[in-house]
């Protein structure tokens, strides 16, 4: 009797789910390769391929919609000649003037240049003002009051200011990357474990020498994350600056396309702004993590 | 232990100096601290000599974190004074050394910058800072984790990094604020051996705040006993017990009922 309970309780066809009618469900060995191979090829598509599947689709949609003329070629253009003119964009200057990679490039030194002074004036400020209530209380309602304005209103009052000129530019994008690096800085600093700060002030150190051992490092990871959103804010400000009159830069190039009526240029620079803002923030978290290699952040 | 066969002794080396008039490291005269009308300690006069490892017992919340924070100057006092040498106790002159409760190691250093961080901020030539870091490393046993990180260490070793980086400024008064609390026994019986095998190697003075009364009959020399808020001393009991000291030993049980009777409040 004993023999028939444990048999019965092995038989892996008796374990099948409810309703279940295939026979080969839990059997050690699967009986049917063919079963076995479409069935594996089904799950990773529905798990795996899932994601490629749906930009095949996309693509060929947009290809489709171009195709049949259901948005005209002065409204869109079909990805193949998006993909053809981002490869001859970047050995011809026509019709925009420069090739790609000199739009590139101008862009990429604007916001670049906005971005390293606000990390130069904006992370120090948010440290020490996290550190030094005093500063913190001097400085701060001034930055609370002009932290909303969005950086784009700037741009009338920075072409009186500084003309049309890369200055003008530089500025507007300083504006955006200014905000949360001086946020993130401030809050790591505010962070920092105050048995830490006694640490080091038992041993004699000094308030600033406290703050520069203690304070920034402990800082650290709030400062990269107030990069990371700086970077983020001056590449998407980037083509709001640019069209404070430009001779060049990607957000131009849009510019251009737009007047030319171009829709593939206006594509292919709103393309090469997104990859050029994921490889940015790539570099950046390349050396986030090189910097912060051992260390649990 | 200890490998050599004569270190039984330094216990015996103590004792008899314990008769002899020691010289006074800490002097603490008429100290009261209130915060507004909530007076925490009251009217405190005791020292701390030289050398010696003492212990501060008392229930929890009765003042002991207050007094050492006091006693490093980071807590301005109400009345009264400390002097360390004859001098105003303040960390600014940053030859104190804090064992804390809690954990404080920088986490963004490896055991061996951490051990080094206090003589580098004492901007200590660095031929010294790794001659005594290595000293140190090896006393404390940490030479197999000198490279890891904080974050990788068990709690007692993260207690030993911070107590090895102490011990290496080579400090003039080290205080200590119950810093094996959150250990396990087997660990804290582990650590306070280690505590009083460098405390006597490096001559150094203790203080040492607990609310553990058998932790402080095994390690001190003598055992001021503080009475629940506002903290006045109650009591002094000079340990004598030859080293090492046993849980078992009926003379250690004795003095530890003895401290536990004055402790008692209710």
């Amino acid at each position: 009797m004993s023999v028939s309970l444990s048999q019965k309780t092995l038989d892996p066809a008796e374990l099948r789910p409810l309703g279940s009618k295939d026979p080969s469900w839990g059997r050690l060995a699967a009986p049917n390769p063919l079963v076995r191979v479409i069935k594996g090829l089904l799950r990773a598509a529905y798990q795996e391929k899932l994601s490629i599947i749906s930009l095949i689709v996309f693509f060929l949609l947009w290809e489709g919609v171009c195709y049949f003329k259901i948005i005209g070629p002065y409204q869109l253009a079909p990805p193949s000649k998006v993909l053809k003119l981002l490869i001859a964009k970047l050995a011809t200057q026509n019709p925009d003037g420069a090739y790609l990679w000199a739009h590139a490039l101008s862009s990429l030194g604007l916001a670049l240049s906005g971005f390293g002074a606000a990390t130069l004036f904006g992370v120090p400020l948010g440290l020490l003002m996290g550190w030094y209530p005093r500063l913190n209380h001097l400085v701060r309602p001034v930055f609370d009051l002009l932290r909303p304005i969005p950086p784009i209103a700037w741009i009338p009052l920075a072409i009186i200011w500084l003309g049309i000129g890369g200055v003008a530019k530089g500025f507007i994008i300083f504006l955006a990357a200014f905000v949360p690096g001086v946020i993130n800085s401030f809050t790591g600093a505010r962070l920092t474990n105050p048995v830490l700060v006694r640490v080091a002030k038992i041993h004699g150190a000094s308030d600033f020498t406290a703050f520069w051992r203690i304070g920034v490092p402990s800082a650290a990871p709030m400062i990269f994350t107030g990069l990371r959103l700086s970077l983020n804010a001056a590449w998407t400000t980037l083509v709001a600056a640019e069209l404070v009159a430009a001779s060049q830069g990607l957000g131009f190039m849009i510019q251009m396309g737009r007047r030319l009526a171009r829709p593939d240029i206006v594509i292919v620079g709103m393309l090469t702004i997104g990859l050029l803002g994921a490889f940015l923030s790539w570099i950046l978290s390349k050396i986030e993590r090189s910097f912060f290699a051992g260390r649990a952040s | 232990m200890t490998p050599e066969p004569q270190t039984p002794d330094p216990a015996k080396r103590s004792n008899p100096a314990a008769k002899t008039p020691k010289a006074v490291k800490v002097l603490v005269r008429n100290l009261t601290k209130s915060f507004g009308s909530l007076l925490v300690l009251d009217n405190l006069n005791f020292v701390v000599y030289a050398g010696e490892l003492l212990c501060l017992v008392g229930p929890t919340g009765c003042g002991k974190t207050t007094f050492l924070n006091c006693l490093t100057g980071f807590l301005p006092l109400t009345a009264g004074e400390i002097l360390v040498d004859g001098q105003k106790a303040s960390f600014k002159k940053g030859d104190l050394g804090f064992v804390f409760q809690e954990s404080s190691t920088i986490p963004w250093l490896t055991v061996y910058d951490n051990v080094a961080f206090g003589l580098k901020i004492k901007k200590t030539p660095p031929e010294v800072i790794k001659e005594r870091v290595e000293r140190i490393l090896t006393v404390v046993g940490l030479n197999p984790f000198k490279d890891l990180y904080p974050r990788e260490l068990s709690a007692s070793l993260d207690q030993r990094v911070a107590l090895a980086r102490e011990f290496a400024t080579q400090p003039n008064l080290l205080l200590m604020d119950e810093p094996y609390g959150q250990l396990d026994i087997k660990l804290r019986y582990y650590l306070e051996d280690e505590l009083r095998r460098i405390q006597e190697r490096e001559g150094t003075t203790v203080a040492f705040v607990t609310h553990n009364i058998e932790e402080a009959v095994y390690l001190a020399d003598r055992i001021l006993v503080l009475t629940q808020k506002p903290a006045t001393i109650k009591e002094e009991v000079i340990v004598t017990l030859p080293r090492p000291r046993r849980f078992d030993d009926p003379s250690f049980v004795a003095i530890r009922d003895q401290v536990t009777a004055a402790i008692q409040w209710w």
